[in-house]
């Protein structure tokens, strides 16, 4: 239990009497990532708005660290640790990567002069903690210059500087090539590595399978699946139990497995 | 961690000389613009622009110029844009005008031109921003606003301030060293503060992250709107100066003072190599355009051309340089 990172108890948000969130439980431990999955429409993306503070669950609680937190906003979700990265909207791109790093937490010296040097150093520091070098590129490259694999790779930095315990990526490598994710998935085991955690969103079941360490397939606003990949053992059983919840007609591909850890 | 030490994962260091040339190119094309324009000059008339004369009526404005140029580029590249700093180069050189020509120190006539230059581009700044306004309509209002304030103020009488002539201030703000006007020290010290402020300084990053993605810097908690309006205040700041300086330049101030600048300055920030798109720009580029406008005029004349070119030239060099600007500059997205 003191892995507990974060833990959500019945948490719910509706809008009017449609309910987007229906009363949510899960939890992310220290170091562990947890794959997030879901039909358009499941809840995913305001489950990631109440964790990162954007969006007020109505009803239900959230612990970090095992401690009840009240009034939940984007300042509590930042002092737990929490940093969301937007695939689109995260990086200022016509900057270098430098810059994009410390944006709003420059390293100053006097009168709010740039510490330039150090702020270099620590640049190089913190991509070579994720794994991201490369011979073709500085921390004074310009981030437009970069790849999607590699921006997102700036990112994570940034995230991991402002001392982020649990980095939310929301749909990391959609628009990304195969290579361009691998990447992508370096950077994340290394964040692991480091103990930190992180929370993967994506559409694409073979990617979000190949990552993570547990997942959580989300279904009409409630939490229809909650496993560890050992468990479901193939991508495949995964596939099968996202086309059960679209279509439930035929028998739960995974019963079996549940039963049995229903059981335990 | 063992990728560290492979030699090919450590990132390259370019040659200080190279990543010089990379983050200038802007400057760098509009001094090369620059060269060329001056060279036509001199090809069109050796005798003229081998005599200082020239270059002496060129330095004694340029300052003027370079004062709202420099902080336009800031403007811009935050994602702005201000018409009505010629409007505030007169209200600021009105009060110093009125400090003066009531017998009060020029100095304090000075800080108190430079205080209101302040307060102006602070309510503009705020009207901009916290009224969710585009900055390029409301600035364009907000300057017919001031400067219809001072014509029904002053009754659009001019105010003569000769007697500044004789004064400390005068000589050390506005005199010359042997045959070099001083003002142009203080514009160079101007330029290098700003160059400071932008490229080095906590505020000009913020600046730069604002005008490229402000959905991202408010993210990292960055106060968007503050950044926007201190831009203002910075611009109010500098047509202050520009106000000022054109008053003791030519000892009277009018009610139409800064008018004529609204359209060189920014023709000059965009020759100079700053796109219009927000979030990067150059200072040393801006002066550089600043340079190149206030030469056009002077040049043409002097090179034997009848005045009726300069417009003609003066577009020409503007859109050359764009032209030149957007081949030699990748917008990243």
């Amino acid at each position: 239990m003191s892995d507990r990172l974060i833990e959500l108890k019945e948490v719910k948000k509706s809008y009017g009497n449609v309910f987007a969130v229906g009363g949510v439980n899960m939890h992310i431990d220290r170091g562990e990532v947890v794959g997030l999955l879901g039909d358009n429409g499941a809840g995913k993306s305001t489950l990631i708005k109440i964790l990162s503070g954007v969006v007020r669950p109505t009803a239900g609680e959230i612990l970090v660290r095992g401690k009840p937190v009240s009034g939940w906003n984007a300042g509590k979700s930042r002092d737990a640790g929490i940093e969301t990265v937007f695939q689109d909207r995260a990086l200022a791109v016509q900057q270098t990567i430098v810059r994009n790093i410390f944006m709003g937490r420059e390293i100053t010296t006097v009168l709010g002069m740039l510490d330039i040097e150090k702020q270099r150093s620590e640049a190089e520091r913190l991509m070579r903690e994720i794994g991201f070098t490369s011979k073709v590129f500085s921390p004074d490259s310009i981030v437009g210059q970069l790849s999607g694999g590699e921006r997102q790779g700036v990112a994570i930095a940034r995230a991991i500087y402002n001392k982020a315990d649990l980095i939310i990526l929301d749909e990391p490598t959609t628009a990304l090539s195969l290579t361009e994710t691998e990447k992508v998935f370096r950077f994340v085991r290394n964040v692991r590595e480091s103990g930190r955690s992180i929370l993967f969103i994506g559409h694409n079941i073979h990617h979000v399978y190949d990552i993570a360490d547990r997942f959580v397939v989300m279904d009409r606003g409630r939490v229809a699946l909650e496993i560890t990949k050992a468990r479901v053992g193939s991508a495949d059983k995964l596939i099968a139990f996202m086309e059960h919840i679209a279509h439930p007609n035929g028998p739960n591909p995974l019963a079996d497995i549940l039963a049995r850890q229903g059981a335990a | 961690m063992t990728e560290t030490s492979d030699p090919r994962n450590q990132s390259i260091q370019l040659s200080w000389a190279r990543r010089l040339v990379l983050q200038n190119r802007a400057s760098i094309g509009t001094f090369a613009v620059f060269v060329v324009m001056m060279a036509l000059f001199f090809y069109g008339n050796p005798k003229v622009f081998s005599d200082y004369r020239i270059y002496y009526s060129v330095l004694m404005t340029l300052p003027v110029a370079i004062f709202v140029v420099v902080p336009m580029v800031f403007l811009v590249t935050v994602g702005e844009i201000d018409l009505s700093f010629p409007a505030v180069m007169a209200f600021s050189a009105w009060i110093f005008a009125l400090g003066v020509q009531s017998g009060y120190d020029p100095f304090l006539s000075v800080l108190a031109g430079l205080a209101v230059g302040i307060v102006l581009g602070c309510a503009i700044g705020a009207i901009v921003v916290y009224g969710g306004l585009s900055s390029l309509v409301a600035t364009l209002g907000l300057s017919f606003l001031i400067r219809g304030a001072i014509l029904i103020a002053t009754g659009g009488k001019s105010i003569a301030v000769v007697s500044l002539k004789d004064t400390l201030t005068y000589q050390t703000l506005s005199g010359t060293v042997g045959s070099f006007p001083v003002q142009m020290i203080w514009a160079v010290i101007f330029v290098a503060l700003s160059v400071l402020l932008y490229n080095r300084h906590k505020f000009g990053a913020r600046v730069h992250c604002v005008g490229d993605n402000p959905d991202s810097a408010a993210q990292m908690g960055i106060d968007t709107r503050r950044v926007r309006v201190y831009t203002f205040v910075f611009m109010g700041f500098g047509a202050a100066l520009a106000g000022i300086f054109s008053t003791m330049i030519n000892f009277t101030w009018w009610p139409t003072a800064g008018d004529s600048y609204l359209l060189p300055t920014l023709a000059a920030v965009f020759v100079g190599g700053t796109p219009t798109w927000g979030g990067i720009g150059t200072i040393i580029g801006g002066t550089l355009g600043a340079v190149i406008v206030s030469f056009i005029q002077v040049g043409i004349v002097s090179a034997g051309l009848d005045g009726f070119y300069v417009q003609f030239f003066n577009g020409l060099i503007i859109i050359l340089s764009l032209l030149g600007h957007r081949w030699n500059q990748i917008r990243y997205r």
